[in-house]
């Protein structure tokens, strides 16, 4: 698997610690040729509806491996419905259809005879609310996916301390191994869930509002953990709040809806969106303005 | 931050204080007296007029005095907390009256030697207690409510599952007949075994034709249930099994049912309830036997209902007492059971 292979040109970069440093590592990866990990994953002109109803149109996106991409926008402008085209759980949604072609590693996921259990092991998700598996322990629920996707692993114990330090939860709770996961704060619940998806190792993760029901301290620490996680995979994020985009992505997206079907209005580096954004839209939101 | 550097003393204000607690106890006291002597001097009498007496008055009690010394509001919280006080009474006091009873009377046919013999050799009407037992009976019930269960569980929870989780196209038919099929009298379900299996095809009788007719009665409870369970257990979760390239089934397996389990011994356990003490279809089916009987295919094997009403029918004082005994003996097994149950089905939860 190459996205587990460290690139020499983004180590140098895997924390920024200012915006300046983001774009700086947003510019080095941009560049052809300086991005052995290439394009991850395309969202080819996507649309969907809830029954008759656009929800989103032609949304057409491109997500470099090894960077963070921040989805900003108001609520209802189709960000989640969006990430959601991307793993095939839109259509989980029975009234729920959609147009267009989203490319892994080059081909459609949505492509006849797809497998649609394998894709969700390569695009992983972590949810809105920490929702740890109640009838599990900690050890179980970072196992998790390897029992429901029946994938069979050498060493579990190094698997489960892997993905555990990854998601930043190891030294929390590495005593606690066999308690259960309700047992623990709502971010330590949260980085759990990470270490879930990690389990499986995705190629590509997914995060819809990862913070938002999560304290400043938590938030900080999922933030770290985005930052150490994003040398080695594609991360997609969902965010209400902007100063998370500004701190963790290294594109933003803004997405927004005047009532009718939710649009891509702009995508760029993270620094420019926010600085200098094309379109007054985005200036007024990123702003504050509205929204 | 010692101990002895604090020096406040814990209390708890919100409490009843003493003062509040004598006017409580006065009121129940004058409402008490008060009902005893509309007892003693009006043409009402007896138990149940002591009982409606003694409502009234404590209620009127209550809130007058209540209502002049504390205000309107505080009246109407009195009145009606010594409604609810009431009702759950009404309630409770039924279901400890019957264990009471039941415990009185089935301890007087109590011995050692029921647990080991059955009603092969002895009558019910045998004035010796000690003589013949409810091995028999206690097998029978055992065996014809674990093979409903067997039978009923797995079709019971993946109705279940196809209303919460599939939700196809017969959702609504489905829980159409399973809400219908919950009034079905026992001894319809009965007949019905009797009419579709007994007559047309094994033309004798056994246990196992009793445990179908049984399992008909079970299915639609434990189905109910689980669907209300299972409707309970968040979509976030069936999401992230997904999201984590599970299959739908593997999800259903390993995540939706261990996190509604203690809700699906809730189930189990008012499955086995709506059938425990069932009379009619076993009778009908099983023919009630007397004799021990292991072969759940074969001839008529009695149970502990069948047993009770048999001895009750035969009408003479032991007769009455042994059926007692095994009503106690009954109510002894099934709370067992179900204490048995909750304790394994909520033991890994949190």
């Amino acid at each position: 698997m190459t996205d587990e292979s460290e690139n020499p040109e983004m180590e140098t970069h895997a924390q920024p610690s200012s915006l300046a440093g983001i774009a700086a590592a947003a510019d080095a990866k941009k560049a052809p040729g300086n991005n052995a990990l290439g394009v991850g994953l395309e969202a080819r002109n996507i649309h969907a509806w809830f029954g008759e109803k656009l929800a989103l149109r032609d949304v057409s996106l491109d997500f470099w491996a090894g960077t963070v991409t921040a989805l900003i926008g108001p609520s209802g402008c189709g960000k989640s419905t969006f990430i959601r085209t991307l793993n095939r759980m839109h259509e989980f949604i029975p009234t729920a259809a959609m147009a267009g072609e989203v490319l892994l590693n080059g081909s459609d996921i949505y492509a006849p005879g797809v497998d649609v259990t394998k894709i969700r092991l390569k695009v992983g998700m972590v949810f809105q609310k920490p929702n740890p598996f109640p009838s599990m322990t900690i050890a179980e629920n970072v196992l998790a996916g390897l029992k429901l996707a029946n994938l069979k692993v050498e060493n579990k114990d190094d698997l489960l301390q892997e993905c555990l330090e990854r998601a930043g939860l190891w030294n929390e709770v590495k005593d606690r191994l066999n308690t259960h996961g309700g047992s623990l704060s709502g971010g330590q619940q949260q980085r759990l869930c990470i270490a879930r998806s990690l389990a499986v190792r995705p190629q590509v993760l997914l995060m819809d509002e990862p913070c938002s029901a999560l304290d400043p301290g938590s938030t900080l620490k999922v933030e770290e953990t985005i930052a150490h996680l994003s040398s080695s995979m594609t991360i997609i994020i969902v965010t209400h709040n902007m100063q998370q985009a500004a701190r963790v992505s290294d594109y933003t997206a803004f997405f927004l809806s005047d009532g009718g079907p939710g649009e891509l209005i702009e995508v760029g580096h993270t620094n420019e969106i926010f600085s200098r954004p094309k379109d007054t839209r985005t200036e007024n939101y990123v702003t504050g303005r509205f929204g | 931050m010692s101990a002895d550097l604090v020096t406040a003393k814990p209390i708890k204000p919100w409490k009843a204080t003493g003062r509040q607690r004598a006017e409580t106890a006065s009121i129940l006291l004058v409402a008490l007296l008060l009902s005893v002597a509309l007892v003693a001097l009006t043409p009402l009498n007896g138990k149940l007029g002591f009982v409606g007496a003694f409502v009234v008055s404590y209620l009127a009690l209550d809130y007058s005095i209540v209502r002049f010394n504390h205000g309107k509001a505080a009246g109407i919280d009195a009145f009606f907390r010594g409604l609810v006080t009431m009702a759950i009474a009404v309630a409770i006091v039924p279901i400890f009256s019957i264990l009471y009873s039941v415990a009185i009377r089935g301890y007087k046919g109590l011995h050692w030697s029921m647990f080991t013999t059955d009603m092969h050799s002895a009558a019910f009407t045998d004035e010796n207690i000690n003589a013949g037992g409810i091995q028999h009976a206690i097998i029978g019930s055992i065996l014809i409510v674990l093979t409903a269960l067997v039978i009923s569980l797995p079709i019971g929870i993946l109705t279940a599952v196809y209303l919460t989780e599939i939700k196809g196209r017969f959702s609504r038919p489905i829980k159409f007949l399973v809400q219908s099929m919950s009034g079905v009298p026992s001894i319809v379900a009965g007949l019905f075994i009797l009419a579709a299996i007994v007559y047309p095809l094994t033309k004798f009788y056994s246990s196992f034709e009793g445990s179908l007719a049984l399992a008909i009665l079970m299915i639609p409870t434990i189905a109910r249930t689980a669907e209300e369970v299972l409707l309970l257990i968040p979509n976030d979760l069936r999401e992230s099994g997904v999201a984590l390239g599970g299959t739908q089934w593997r999800t259903v397996q390993q995540i939706v049912i261990p996190a509604a389990r203690s809700g699906l011994v809730t189930a189990l356990i008012l499955g086995v309830a709506r059938v425990a003490g069932e009379t009619a279809p076993v009778v009908l089916l099983t023919g009630g036997g007397d004799g021990t009987q292991w072969n759940i295919f074969k001839g008529p094997m009695g149970t502990l209902p069948t047993y009770i009403w048999k001895a009750y029918a035969a009408g003479t004082e032991a007769s009455v007492t042994r059926a007692w005994a095994a009503i106690l003996v009954l109510l002894v097994i099934v709370l067992v059971l179900f204490g048995l149950a909750r304790y394994l089905g909520g033991r890994k939860v949190k």
